[in-house]
């Protein structure tokens, strides 16, 4: 294939986020508005809304969520917006990926100078199990579905393909759980922002409070191998192998690379971007990888001019625990069959040799799907710019990387940045 | 087979009958279940109906404890989970089906690469009832 570059560079501003979590009394327009508001506070030499030239939105599934079609333009006008262009763009839970990806094609084009880019969802006005039915329509409804698949299944029976051919065990799976959720305790957004032991801890003490036994955990993983506090939900997955249904945001500022200092002297460039599409899961030759996902990275790469190694942070989509495991092979991090080695010998922690999801990812920061990418792409911008705080990761990374999948990878989305 | 028309309406026609009714191209060969029109491996549009052996060789496989509605409509919750998984079919294609036959109770003794063979079944009442396809071990 050829080489693919941009057209002209394309410059990352601004960056803010909704806390993600559970907001009964929210609906997205309003947690689009928190996140956007702290994306103009990014902007550190001030903002003139009307520099914005077009918008596009990420956004999976309000119509089964919240029962709201047609999403863009309310965001735009909730933040006075209009009448820019808005665009809404479906990609399953990589469609804040996808969104901007046509903000940097949009800007590469030429078309425009200054885009906003925004991913919202908001999945908790459904029950559990409307929420999983509302998933499942981003697996093959005519073919997949009717196995009695379901997201955790799907995902599950990546797993038990993966165990059987690299003899890996689902106490490795637990692991890759509890560094997220490590990670994530240092993340004020986050919507589980708390250590498995602290969790394990507040479940005691509401007992004791209650007068009920009180439970004899005395380690996470005591409290990981209960079945009553970690239930199995789809063999070898239990309930904190899974990301959490979510209510979130999250928004951004791109604007063609000659401009960007005209909002911030620490502008981020966009150095690589790849998406790749690819058949139901079934369809594949290999179930221990996502192709896509392999495809979309060998393109952002190829473009960026930079190995894995470059890599100082990223943010892989761990919708489940497997998932890191497999991304961090399709990445290049690691090589086949080594991705859950790895993840036991804690190199994938904040301190380890190759830090993956300092932000506690997809499971301890939340997934409300199609802010999630954009989410990734904030906690990009503050390892990059030395400002995420406690869980800002050493070495002053320059590089980083955002690694986005849509359903079991039907759609996938790397894209790569840089601090110069 | 010359009015099957490679839809999905057509291969839930010859499920009913308990056959498994896929396409295979003309031109290289290529085997689809479901059947498809058009070739992915070569785009050729000369396709013609097989039906398929419904023997297959487990490929991936889950048990699942949370289902979709449509699963606990059918009775399966925690108490009663079920193994899904992908089926690699004799003829060449995989394909996503609910397994019976395996030890539910245990997943981890299921066996990947364990022979299969296809098992028809209905489930839904009234107007909604279906022919849906399973593998037995």
């Amino acid at each position: 294939m050829t080489e693919r570059k941009l057209g002209r560079g394309v410059a990352l501003v601004g960056a803010g986020m909704s806390k993600f979590g559970a907001f009964p009394g929210k609906n997205t327009r309003e947690l689009f508005v928190e996140a956007y508001q702290e994306m103009t506070a990014s902007l550190d030499k001030g903002f003139d809304p009307a520099a914005v030239e077009a918008a596009y939105i990420g956004n999976f599934s309000s119509e089964l969520f919240e029962g709201q079609g047609h999403t863009a333009p309310i965001m735009t006008d909730w933040v006075g917006l209009t009448p820019v262009p808005a665009t809404r763009v479906e990609g399953a839970c990589a469609s804040g990926s996808l969104a901007l990806r046509q903000g940097i094609l949009a800007i590469a084009s030429g078309l425009y100078d200054v885009v906003l880019v925004g991913g919202i969802e908001k999945m908790t006005g459904l029950t559990t199990d409307g929420a999983t039915d509302a998933l499942a329509t981003a697996a093959d409804v005519t073919y997949e579905i009717p196995a009695g698949f379901t997201f955790p299944g799907m995902y599950a029976a990546i797993a038990t393909v993966y165990m059987h051919e690299y003899g890996m065990t689902p106490e490795t799976l637990l692991q890759v759980g509890i560094k997220n959720h490590e990670h994530g305790a240092l993340n004020p957004k986050a919507q589980f922002g708390q250590r498995i032991s602290a969790i394990m801890e507040a479940r005691k003490a509401s007992a004791a409070r209650k007068g009920k036994p009180v439970p004899t955990w005395v380690t996470e993983l005591d409290f990981l191998h209960d079945a009553a506090a970690n239930p199995q939900i789809a063999w070898p997955l239990r309930l904190f192998d899974c990301s959490p249904v979510s209510d979130g945001a999250a928004s951004v500022l791109l604007v063609s690379e000659d401009i960007a200092r005209q909002y911030t002297d620490a502008p981020l460039h966009l150095i690589g971007t790849g998406q790749a599409s690819d058949t139901a899961l079934h369809g594949r030759s290999t179930l221990t990888s996502l192709p896509a996902a392999k495809k979309a990275g060998q393109i952002a790469y190829e473009m960026a001019g930079v190995t894995p190694a470059d890599i100082k942070a990223v943010e892989v989509h761990d919708c489940f625990t497997i998932a890191e495991i497999v991304a961090t092979e399709d990445l290049g991090f690691f090589k086949p069959g080594e991705g859950w080695k790895a993840a036991e010998d804690g190199l994938t922690t904040r301190g380890g040799a190759r830090p993956v999801n300092s932000s506690g990812g997809l499971k301890s920061k939340g997934h409300p799907v199609g802010a999630s990418g954009v989410g990734q792409v904030v906690e990009i911008f503050h390892q990059l710019r030395g400002s995420a705080g406690e869980r800002q990761l050493p070495g002053s990374p320059g590089v980083g990387m955002t690694h986005n999948v849509g359903g079991t990878g039907q759609t996938c989305v790397v894209n790569i940045f840089e601090r110069r | 087979m010359s009015d099957f028309d490679f839809t999905s309406t057509a291969y839930n026609a010859q499920l009913a009958e308990k056959k498994l009714m896929g396409s295979r191209c003309k031109k290289c060969g290529h085997t689809f279940l479901p059947p498809r029109a058009l070739c992915s491996h070569c785009h050729s549009s000369e396709m013609e109906s097989l039906e398929f052996s419904g023997k297959g060789k487990l490929a991936a496989y889950t048990v699942i404890y949370f289902g979709p509605t449509f699963m606990k409509n059918a009775g399966y919750d925690s108490k009663n989970p079920y193994c899904a998984g992908i089926v690699d079919l004799e003829e060449g294609p995989r394909i996503s089906a609910q397994i019976f036959g395996v030890d539910i109770a245990h997943p981890e003794t299921i066996q990947i690469g364990s022979p299969l063979t296809a098992e028809f079944f209905e489930r839904g009442e009234g107007e909604s009832k279906k022919v849906f396809l399973g593998f037995k071990a």
